[in-house]
């Protein structure tokens, strides 16, 4: 299905892109815009263009000093962006998938996340990590989606961007925002939905939530790849004649409370919806902070949908560790009847 | 002076020109009172930090210092006293840190392990071992991209020669051709375990090999020495030739934090060492050979004596930063910040 984003594009000329393409704009034009802006990563430089092809030509048009391919070394591409960063530079280290950040979690928590605070605003990290989400089609080790761990680490930025238009504007905020910024892909999201993409300059605000569809009933709260099921459950309840309001996270931090809260306060009821494990998720958080603001305008506690509490399951093995959108109409309809 | 057969950088012969020599000095023995204050201080309660102290260190520091100018980019570790006063962080600014006081060079929110000093190129110091190598490989590669001409040292212990990361560095700054030198601070212990019941081999250079890198190794008790390795390293570096690995002989002093026991520790060991602490015997030698005349090691003394004090009185007077403060330097803007 085709997502489309709430980014006003009148004027600026676009272009039909899938989110690998519109990366790979944002990327080519921050290369082009700042002689400081580098990529780091396993196998980036063409031919290969990355693994999945998101870096493709970059090395060609912006040199292989700019554009690196590394050894296999994660610590020391992450480390390394750090230290070009102390140096002056923007550095962009790709991370092949989220699963293998956990082998750099100490140059990215202990490192990146706390210089800018350990130096007193000395030596602030302006990096940014780009990883993949994987799917079960690889196993457990391919397919986590890990945001909560770094929500839960203050000093560093997540996004997670569910449309091509949005990751090309988030990813040039991250590369050009002064902290250190996870930005998170996910592999079903690369080449499966195709929009208008400014083919300029385009950013959109970090910590800045979309409202994807206005509706009254109930708030389904969500991000990244959950975002065509829970769009796509939408309809479904429309059918229905339940009217869902869906809010696009696009940061979890910053994480956009005032639009979150501002729906929830009119709807009365809100599910969140994550492919992260459910169990201490980035749900728990949001719906915690929704209990605080609003308890007495709730209609019903908060519904968390999310991954469930297992290391993914082999998709041959026909077992469903996510949510999908029927747990979505499901969790919905009860809200609405209650 | 080394054990190995490779690419080894050229040492100047010679010696360090007066100014250099009483620079030193004057850094060696800073340290030396710096340290046994700063471990009374803690004893005492009036500096509630945990201090890794660096004494055995004072001549390998002072020779690194003397060969980095200030645009030299700099990564140390927790035991970075002697680091830092090398690199040429003031004083003040260095003790008001470790009281965790507004004037610190952190403002007083960094502590000991976690010393940064951006106009005297200290560009970060780590409390987990081994994390600093991979850092600095992507300050050299800043330099290196910057146009070449400034260079990056990184020092860490025996022990991180155990660790990933220090692999990871090793490898992409040979395979860059990085202007780096690793200097190891071998003080023979990590925590409480003895070098050779950890490592396979203790002849640490001969490591960089395996990376096609040029090391050397040193008495890091004979500052003169170490000046010349640590030079011819940094030369290289400048010059484009890559980086080098050297590793710096020294014992470690006193326990492994302000308040570790001795017992585990060999004492005919410890006493040999301790017969060549490193400030007292470079004075007697730089009195001994004419090198330095006595009048001026003395003023030197005092005057460092004088500055000690003066940093240790300066920080114990320094306000704590303000409640708000905690807030400050997590993100560039602190409103979303603010009160989560
Ligand atoms: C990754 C990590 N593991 C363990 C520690 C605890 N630790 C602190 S210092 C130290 C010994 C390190 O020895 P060495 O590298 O020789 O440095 P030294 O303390 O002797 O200067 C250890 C194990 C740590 N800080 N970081
Ligand atoms: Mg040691």
């Amino acid at each position: 299905m085709t997502l489309t984003s709430d980014v006003d594009l009148s004027g600026a000329e676009t272009a039909e892109m899938t989110t690998a393409v519109a990366m790979n704009s944002a990327l080519d034009l921050a290369l082009a815009a700042d002689p400081r802006v580098l990529l780091l990563g396993e196998d980036i430089a063409d031919p290969s263009g990355g693994v999945f092809k998101v870096t493709r030509g970059l090395s060609t048009r912006h040199g292989t000093s700019r554009v690196r391919d590394t050894p296999i070394a994660e610590q020391s591409i992450l480390g390394a962006a750090i230290g070009a960063a102390l140096a002056g530079y923007r550095p962009v280290a790709e991370v092949m998938f989220f699963d293998f950040v956990t082998v750099a979690m100490d140059q990215l928590v202990n490192h990146a996340a706390k210089f800018r605070y350990l130096s007193g605003g000395q030596h602030p990290v302006p990096i940014t990590v780009r990883t993949v989400v994987g799917n079960s089609r690889f196993g457990a080790q391919h397919s986590q989606s890990l945001e909560a761990w770094f929500m839960h680490t203050p000093g560093i930025k997540v996004a997670f961007p569910s449309t091509p238009s949005d990751a090309k504007g988030l990813l040039a905020s991250c590369v050009f925002d002064d902290d250190p910024c996870l930005f998170i892909e996910h592999v079903a999201l690369h080449y499966s939905q195709k929009e208008p993409v400014p083919t300029g300059e385009h950013r959109v605000p970090l910590g800045q939530a979309a409202v994807r569809r206005a509706g009254d009933d109930v708030t389904v709260i969500s991000y990244g790849a959950q975002m065509p099921g829970v769009l796509a459950a939408a309809d479904t309840l429309a059918g229905e004649g339940i009217s869902a309001e869906v809010v696009d996270l696009r940061t979890l931090v910053p994480l956009d409370f005032p639009t979150v809260l501002a729906s929830v306060a009119r709807t009365r009821r809100a599910v969140v919806v994550h492919g992260a494990t459910r169990f201490a998720g980035p749900g728990a958080e949001i719906a915690a902070t929704i209990t605080e603001e609003l308890f007495e305008e709730l209609a019903h506690p908060v519904t968390r949908l999310g991954a469930r509490y297992v290391p993914t399951p082999f998709l041959a093995s026909g077992l469903e560790p996510l949510p999908v959108a029927a747990d979505v109409v499901g969790a919905v309809r009860r809200l609405a009847s209650s | 002076m080394t054990d190995t057969q490779l690419a080894q950088p050229h040492a100047p012969a010679g010696l360090p020109p007066l100014a250099v020599l009483e620079r030193m000095y004057e850094v060696m023995r800073t340290v030396t009172v710096t340290d046994e204050r700063a471990r009374a201080e803690a004893k005492a309660g009036r500096m509630p930090a945990a201090f890794y102290p660096v004494r055995g260190l004072e001549g390998v520091c002072a020779a690194l210092g003397a060969v980095l100018t200030p645009d030299d980019h700099l990564v140390s570790t927790y035991r970075n006293l002697a680091d830092t006063v090398a690199k040429g962080v003031p004083l003040r600014a260095v003790i008001a840190e470790l009281h965790g006081r507004v004037p610190g060079s952190s403002k007083g929110k960094g502590g000991t392990m976690h010393m940064h000093h951006d106009p005297s190129g200290l560009m970060a110091t780590t409390g987990i071992v081994g994390s600093g190598l991979p850092i600095a490989a992507g300050l050299a590669l800043g330099a290196q991209l910057d146009g070449g001409g400034r260079a990056v040292a990184v020092t860490f212990g025996d022990g991180a020669t155990s660790i990933g990361a220090y692999h990871e560095a090793m490898n992409l700054a040979a395979l860059w051709h990085l202007p780096l030198v690793f200097v190891c601070q071998n003080n023979m212990w990590a925590e409480h375990t003895p070098i050779a019941a950890y490592a396979p081999s203790t002849a640490l250079a001969e490591r960089a090999a395996a990376y096609n890198m040029a090391a050397d190794a040193v008495d890091g008790f004979d500052p003169i020495e170490t000046w010349r390795v640590l030079g011819a390293a940094v030369a290289r570096a400048r010059a484009g030739e890559g980086p080098t690995f050297v590793e710096c002989r020294t014992y470690r002093l006193v326990g492994h934090t302000s308040s570790a026991d001795y017992s585990y520790m060999p004492p005919a060991e410890l006493d040999a060492a301790l017969a060549r602490d490193p400030a007292p015997t470079f004075r007697a030698w730089l009195a001994d050979g004419d090198h330095v005349a006595p009048a001026r090691l003395d003023e030197i003394d005092k005057a460092v004596d004088t500055g000690v004090d003066d940093a240790f009185d300066f920080a114990q007077s320094a306000p704590h930063p303000e409640p708000g403060a905690i807030y400050d330097d997590v993100f560039a803007d602190r409103t979303w910040v603010e009160g989560r």
